[in-house]
């Protein structure tokens, strides 16, 4: 199978994921599109790897999916810690680090 | 004991005589500190008198020895130990030095007792002496440079002892600036000497300069022209001669001491010192004699005019310096040298007296106010007379051998020195008839209230004031102590004066031509390779240059006699006569105004200049507020990106990964 298909569907998805970060205003939704675009980058990793016929690639994914699991964490316990201070979930209501 | 042994001691006891008055201040009760002082120089004294007898001891040819304590400085082909020579030369400044230096502090147990700042007097007065031996000790330049340095920084403290008052510590300044040219002056001629010959002890540098020069080389004459800085700033030659009669602002024993006996004395002998360079470079050794002559004249014709009795010796101690000057220049190393004793003798006594009188004033220095303390101070006159009779050459008082003795060596030289030798003599009745004057003006006349009050036995007590602007002062430490003290009622101030005033009677019998010349002798180890030893004049020549020297002592204190006692009318008339070239002489030819017009005025005005234009407007509007503009922008549109909008950040990173994504791609195809 060419792997041209992996890379197009890899783009798709990370062009999804990234049209939702920019769009969504609810952090939760926000971190899922994040997931999806790692695991596009995930996917594209994959396909060179069986492309090239090694395995650093398949390695890194292994890696991404760590540091994805550690953001989703985080993400979450910050979503949790905001609900729990009854702020408004909502990203654009919170630039209080504006210079 | 080898004679550096006693050398040594010579240095440490001043040395420890400073540390323990510095440092027990606190404790040491009443005039405890006084004595300790004095009896650390007076040791120091017996030490060099040590040294004297042991270098008699030995042969002529060996009298010259280097005591070496330890490596100071060793590096890049450049030595310097700390090393002390010990040859007749330092052995004689040595014995002057602690000899009178030992006698001034006797009498200033006296003067300074009601000071509140007695136990600091002696702790600077014992760094000064320690200092001037260093001096003289020194076996080669950097040392000299220390002590030199250190007896500018005594100088400066001393001077500025009453630091309340404002005119002393201006003085102090001025004195401490000048001081500073001439010690870089020093400082330039030594790095020239070790340019060119790769040493710093003396006794290397002459035996290679010998070598490496010939005769005048720019060099050499360079570094001496920069070794007579030093010693003209020292000394109080012209033109870096004002800072002289400012430091009379010191305590009178001050004066006594550090401005007419001993560290003015400095400059004549550096240049005595190093006179295997000046006989190698002529042309620098006759522009010390020119600018001896010439300050030994200018100052006499000031000291005539002024009133103010400190500032009168002064001149006379600038005056009498520049004929130690001409006569070393000259190459009348023993005739220079000889005087160099005998004034620190006479000068240090007139002081002594001078400092009696202002006493029996009150504090007021100005000869108007006075007159007529015959009667009222025996021994202070009688001291004083002495001294002011062999400043002006009197003949067989010490004055008369020693510095007519230089004139007759500069006259012998011939040619243009002939001149400079007439010029002597002219100035020579100056000075007798400005030691006239002083007695005449301080003991003779009508007797002021001070005097009679102290004939009945009251010692006069005025308010106290700075007796140069009559500011009111108080006592406490910072100013002059409540009580004034004189000769007559304090035995340590009488025994300081009696063995000083014998001496400027009978010091000359070290020195009378063709009889003792026991002086000369002493110092000829030193001298004995000078290429002018031909040109000394005979005996007979000799004792012309003395009659001159006498009859004009004679004729300007008859003057002085005749202008000042029997005829005042004449006086005042011959005054107005020469008006204007009296006030020429009243205001010292004007050389305040000049530098102060020359130097003083426009480094003020380019100092404001600097501080409006260069620093206001240029560093602080240009550099610093342009640096502070530039920064302020980029920081202002650093903050207007930092929107703290999530999704902005976001947006932006896409923007800038795609960015970089389409570069790539398209430098890849």
């Amino acid at each position: 199978m060419n792997t041209s298909w992996f890379v197009v569907l890899s783009a798709f998805i990370f062009c999804i994921g990234a049209a939702g970060v920019l769009t969504r205003r609810s952090p939760l939704v926000i971190l899922l599109c994040l997931e999806l675009m790692l695991n596009a980058g995930n996917l594209a990793l994959i396909a060179f790897s069986r492309m090239l016929g090694n395995q650093d690639g398949q390695v890194f994914a292994l890696i991404v999916m760590v540091v994805a699991a550690c953001e989703v964490v985080i993400g979450l316990g910050i979503i949790v810690a905001m609900y729990r201070r009854r702020l408004p979930i909502d990203v654009d209501a919170m630039s209080e680090l504006r210079g | 004991m080898n004679p550096t042994t006693y050398g040594w001691l010579v240095l440490g006891f001043p040395l420890a005589g400073t540390l323990v008055v510095a440092l027990g201040w606190r404790v040491l009760p009443g005039r405890l500190p006084g004595w300790i002082a004095s009896g650390a120089i007076g040791l120091s004294f017996l030490a060099a008198l040590g040294m004297l007898f042991e270098l008699i001891d030995r042969p002529e040819d060996s009298r010259a020895l280097v005591g070496t304590a330890f490596n100071y400085l060793d590096t890049g082909g450049m030595e310097a130990d700390l090393s002390i020579l010990v040859d007749p030369l330092s052995v004689f400044m040595c014995l002057v030095v602690s000899g009178v230096s030992f006698l001034i502090h006797l009498y200033s147990i006296s003067y300074m007792t009601s000071d509140r700042g007695f136990a600091r007097f002696f702790a600077y007065l014992n760094f000064f002496v320690f200092s001037m031996l260093l001096l003289v000790l020194a076996a080669n330049f950097v040392l000299l440079i220390v002590g030199w340095a250190f007896v500018g920084a005594a100088s400066y403290l001393l001077i500025s002892f009453w630091y309340r008052r404002a005119t002393a510590t201006a003085a102090g300044i001025k004195a401490f600036v000048i001081n500073v040219i001439g010690d870089v002056g020093l400082v330039i001629g030594a790095f020239l000497l070790f340019d060119a010959t790769g040493a710093l002890d003396y006794v290397s540098v002459f035996e290679r300069a010998g070598e490496v020069f010939g005769s005048n080389d720019p060099q050499l004459v360079a570094a001496c022209l920069m070794i007579l800085v030093g010693a003209f700033a020292k000394s109080a030659q012209l033109p870096l001669h004002t800072w002289l009669p400012d430091a009379m602002e010191g305590p009178t024993p001050v004066s006594a001491l550090i401005h007419a006996a001993t560290m003015v004395t400095a400059g004549v002998y550096l240049i005595a010192r190093c006179h295997p360079l000046f006989e190698l470079a002529p042309a620098a050794a006759d522009v010390g004699a020119i600018i001896g002559t010439a300050t030994l004249l200018f100052a006499a014709t000031v000291a005539m005019a002024a009133t103010d009795l400190k500032r009168v010796i002064a001149y006379s101690t600038m005056s009498q310096i520049g004929y130690m000057v001409l006569g070393v220049s000259v190459a009348a190393y023993g005739a220079g040298l000889f005087h160099l004793m005998t004034h620190a003798f006479f000068k240090a006594l007139l002081f002594m007296g001078a400092g009696s009188v202002i006493g029996a004033m009150s504090g007021v220095q100005s000869l108007d106010r006075m007159g007529g303390f015959r009667k009222a101070m025996p021994f202070t006159f009688v001291t004083f007379t002495v001294g002011a009779l062999a400043l002006a050459g009197f003949p067989l008082f010490s004055g008369f051998f020693s510095k007519d003795e230089i004139l007759a060596y500069t006259l012998n030289r011939g040619g243009g020195y002939a001149v400079l030798g007439l010029v002597g003599y002219v100035a020579a009745l100056i000075t007798a008839f400005y030691a006239g004057r002083m007695v005449f003006r301080v003991f003779f006349g009508p007797a002021v209230v001070e005097a009679r009050e102290l004939e009945q036995g009251t010692l006069h007590h005025g308010e106290h004031a700075n007796p140069a602007t009559g500011e009111a002062e108080d006592t406490d430490v910072g100013f002059p102590g409540p009580e004034h003290h004189i000769a007559e009622r304090e035995w340590p101030m009488k025994a300081a004066m009696a063995p000083l005033a014998v001496l400027a009677v009978v010091a000359g019998v070290l020195g009378i031509p063709g009889v003792t010349d026991t002086f000369e002798h002493f110092l000829e180890p030193t001298f004995e390779e000078s290429r002018f030893a031909t040109t000394a004049p005979g005996d007979g020549e000799e004792w012309l240059g003395l009659a001159a020297g006498g009859v004009f002592a004679l004729v300007g204190l008859g003057a002085a006699y005749y202008y000042l006692l029997r005829n005042p009318e004449l006086r005042l008339a011959t005054r107005k006569r020469f008006a204007r070239l009296h006030t020429f002489f009243v205001n010292k030819w004007y050389f305040d105004e000049i530098f102060d017009a020359g130097i003083v005025r426009p480094l003020r005005r380019s100092g404001q200049f600097g501080r409006t234009v260069v620093e206001s407007t240029f560093v602080q509007g240009v550099i610093v507020g342009g640096t502070v503009g530039l920064v302020r922008a980029g920081t202002s549109f650093a903050r207007s990106i930092q929107t703290g909008e999530l999704r902005a950040y976001a947006a932006l990173l896409l923007l800038g990964m795609s960015g970089l994504v389409l570069y790539f791609l398209i430098v890849a195809t």
